[in-house]
């Protein structure tokens, strides 16, 4: 009779509440978006999951010091193993071509990280201290990666929530870009037809990650761990000789990264941390963060076609927001629609690609006047 | 006239036959690109001389899909 009770009051069924309840109903929702409706499945299922795995009262999967996600949470994205090797793969992955090919992109990468600054204002007058603020409006950024380096490194706190708040948008990046990019743009301005991009040559694809990494680590420092993973990802494939480390880079890498890294963060998103009314906020603001950059992209590309003979198709500057290549596609989808004769892929791929170092230099910027 | 591929990627279909009038404006091909199907449209209107891609094929940047007279 001792052994069955020890075990009845070993098990975790006499701790759960309605908190734990309620989690793993939210775990399973977002389960329900990853398979069913294809919400980047990628990142989705492993958080998704590791959000259940954290709510399973006893089973001690995130206890500190002993927690077998603990301690990939801990030793992997605490301790910046895991965002930066995630930019290797991505570097391994990205053709700059686009960027390379007319540097005007690079401008607007920036551009609509603006929209993150307002959002940052935005946060702090609502209650949010500064490095929570940051956390969360970096999600404008569209980038799961870096947000997930901010959150670690600035607003531990509210990290979970702004990882599932960022993945979430990127998959509604089609729903949420048109509307703005169509009422900050006038008809006869989504028909500008923009004409083939250069070609590029060998030597400039060299040349890029290297002067990229010399001047980005040099001005900004705190974004080194992202930016000089990233370009040394991109010079692998760029050299064209080292095809087993760009392979492995793009695919195993990658994959294994990607699991501990959605498993780990999910993982944060205990009750106590999640079902806060903050939460709301989180993703009320994150939603506001793509709108703004969306908005910011698209109006700096108008400000820049006062001062070029060339004009250029202002819906690329929405493509900043740098869901890749989700939103370049919607660039397209939207150039195309207007102008039969638009092919806005590959020119959109310019800012989206530029939205990716922008956003990794904002969050090294956040972290260097944020943090310490 | 050349219609050429602007963006690179794998023929999905071609939607002519040499031979054909196609307007300005129609449909003459689809790219498979990012994953996402973009259609090629003709610039002008003409008739097809050469054709040549196929379905399955893999496009580069400013390569020529169509000829028109």
């Amino acid at each position: 009779m001792d052994a069955l009770r020890d075990v009845i009051y070993g098990s975790g069924l006499l701790h759960v509440t309605w908190g734990t309840v309620l989690m793993w109903s939210a775990a399973f929702l977002l389960m329900f978006l990853a398979i069913k409706k294809q919400y980047e499945p990628m990142l989705l299922l492993p958080i998704a999951f590791g959000m259940l795995a954290a709510n399973l009262p006893l089973a001690g999967l995130m206890e500190p010091g002993a927690g077998f996600l603990w301690r990939f949470f801990h030793y992997g994205v605490e301790w910046d193993i895991i965002p930066p090797l995630v930019f290797l793969g991505i570097g391994a992955m990205t053709d700059f071509g686009p960027v390379i090919a007319n540097p005007k992109t690079l401008l607007l990468g920036a551009g609509a990280q603006v929209g993150v600054v307002f959002t940052l204002v935005g946060a702090h007058m609502l209650g949010f201290d500064l490095r929570e603020a940051a956390a969360i409006s970096i999600i404008g950024g569209a980038d799961g990666p870096t947000t997930i380096y901010v959150g670690a490194k600035l607003a531990p706190s509210v990290l979970g929530a702004t990882a599932v708040a960022a993945y979430s948008y990127m998959a509604l990046v089609p729903l949420l870009q048109p509307p703005v990019m169509k009422l900050l743009t006038t008809k006869a301005e989504r028909q500008i037809v923009m004409r083939q991009l250069r070609p590029v040559s060998k030597v400039e694809r060299l040349l890029f990650p290297l002067v990229s990494t010399l001047v980005i680590c040099l001005l900004v420092p705190a974004s080194a761990p992202l930016m000089a993973m990233f370009m040394v990802g991109n010079l692998f494939r760029e050299s064209g000789v080292v095809d087993r480390l760009v392979k492995s880079s793009q695919n195993e890498l990658m994959n294994i990264i990607i699991m501990l890294l959605g498993l780990s963060v999910g993982a944060t998103l205990s009750a106590e941390t999640f079902l806060r009314p903050q939460v709301l906020m989180i993703f009320g603001l994150g939603m506001i963060a793509f709108i703004l950059c969306t908005a910011t992209g698209v109006l700096l590309a108008k400000f820049m076609n006062l001062f070029l003979k060339e004009k250029i198709n202002p819906l690329i500057g929405a493509a900043g927001v740098s869901a890749v290549p989700m939103s370049a596609r919607v660039v397209h989808a939207i150039g195309s629609e207007a102008n039969r004769k638009n092919y806005l892929l590959m020119h959109a791929m310019g800012p989206n690609l530029a939205g990716v170092i922008g956003t990794a230099v904002l969050a090294g910027v956040f972290i260097s006047v944020l943090g310490g | 006239m050349e219609i050429v591929a602007y963006v690179p990627g794998k023929v999905l279909d071609v939607k002519v036959a040499v031979g054909d009038e196609v307007q300005e404006d129609q449909e003459v091909a689809v790219i498979e690109s990012m994953k996402m199907e973009t259609k090629v449209y003709a610039e002008s209107s003409g008739i097809v001389a050469e054709i040549r891609v196929k379905p399955g094929c893999m496009v580069e940047l400013g390569e020529v899909l169509l000829v028109l007279k």
